[in-house]
């Protein structure tokens, strides 16, 4: 895999810190805050842009890939500098099932607080989050913007959580 | 960073479970990762045909199942039809996944059950298998073994375990890489 740039990306946020909370479109008439999920583990995937043929492969893999997730109780949140006409037809056209987050106005603003934003590029990076059920990040990944992470490492990430961090209601109802 | 290196090695090590092409004992085994109705997988079988053509019993290739079910509909049960007709044996398998490619303008279930009729399997076969039990399970084990493996798209390709990321669309680059990996 090739080496980042790191001079083009900020750190991304570190592991052990609490995400800050956000609140963006996901519709034109819809918002989602972080904190809605509190309480389950959450992956944040920024990601440069809809329609990207990367993007497209890696957002395809994880709309696959919601069962899976489920079973760690994950909520998938997309996030792009796009704008939400976009995303919502990016979203019909690969028939995704889980919400694309529009970083659009001010632009990049929460890309920017989790280091995930590309000052040059004007667009989000190819970073990923796993927070657990009380909003700390828990492990995090940056790809170079031509790599697809694929998901064998949020996989690894989810199940490497204690009960608690998950949230599970009864510790150990959950596996 | 965390996890650089991570779920870039085959982490399902190929067994007689497998469905594959060639000699056990070729000095390079080939793992696809391909879903019947991507088309950059047709195009893959068709690269993957003219490779095993160069490298005869040097290669042995191996075929998983990777559908995107999402962006693909036909994928999960062309996946499933394929391996019913495996049961009857790896010739079978094997007509059947050239068959899908060579027809993959055409696979809706009425289509795929006619390439199943063929090979001798019936439609009440394919909508028992595609309602559930043990074909289903093995696309999805499949699917779900890629993840791991750290497929990210189709087709993924791992040459004796490795993800190969380099250009398979090249059959003198693949052959080279194919060879150089033997000689490891």
């Amino acid at each position: 895999m090739a080496t980042i740039d790191s001079t083009k990306a900020r750190a991304l946020l570190a592991v052990g810190t609490a995400a800050p909370d956000f609140t963006l479109h996901s519709t034109p008439d819809q918002k989602v805050s972080l904190s809605d999920f509190k309480g389950q583990p959450v992956v944040l995937v920024f990601y440069p842009a809809d329609w990207s043929p990367v993007c497209g492969d890696q957002v395809a893999l994880y709309n696959e890939m919601l069962d899976q997730f489920a079973e760690s109780d994950a909520q998938v949140l997309g996030i792009s500098v796009d704008g939400v006409w976009c995303h919502l037809a990016f979203a019909k056209d690969r028939s995704l099932h889980f919400p694309l987050l529009a970083d659009f106005e001010p632009k990049g603003e929460v890309s920017r607080k989790f280091g995930a934003y590309h000052d040059d590029l004007g667009e989000s990076s190819r970073a990923l989050f796993v927070l657990d059920a009380a909003g700390v990040i828990r492990w995090h990944h940056l790809s170079p913007d031509g790599v697809n992470p694929g998901a064998a490492g949020i996989l690894k990430a989810l199940e490497s959580l204690t009960p608690e961090q998950r949230g599970s209601a009864s510790a150990g109802a959950a596996s | 960073m965390t996890g650089e290196r991570e779920g870039e090695m085959l982490s399902i090590p190929v067994s007689a479970a497998d469905h594959a092409q060639g000699p056990a004992s070729a000095k390079v085994t080939l793992v696809e990762y391909g879903d019947y109705q991507c088309p950059y997988c047709r195009n893959a079988y068709m690269i993957v045909k003219k490779i095993q053509k160069e490298m005869g019993k040097e290669l042995r290739f191996v075929f998983r199942n990777f559908p995107l079910a999402q962006a693909h509909p036909h994928a999960t049960h062309a996946a499933i039809a394929a391996e019913v007709v495996g049961a009857k044996g790896d010739k079978a398998f094997w007509s059947m996944h050239d068959t899908l490619y060579e027809n993959q303008h055409a696979l809706d279930d009425e289509d795929v059950a006619g390439y199943a009729a063929a090979h001798g399997v019936t439609t009440g076969e394919l909508d028992a298998a595609y309602a559930g039990g043990a074909f289903a399970d093995r696309v999805r084990a499949d699917f779900r073994g890629g993840v791991r493996s750290g497929v990210n798209g189709t087709p993924t390709f791992f040459v004796n375990g490795e993800r190969y990321d380099e250009d398979w669309t090249d059959v003198a680059t693949f052959v080279a890489a194919l060879r150089a990996a033997a000689k490891a």
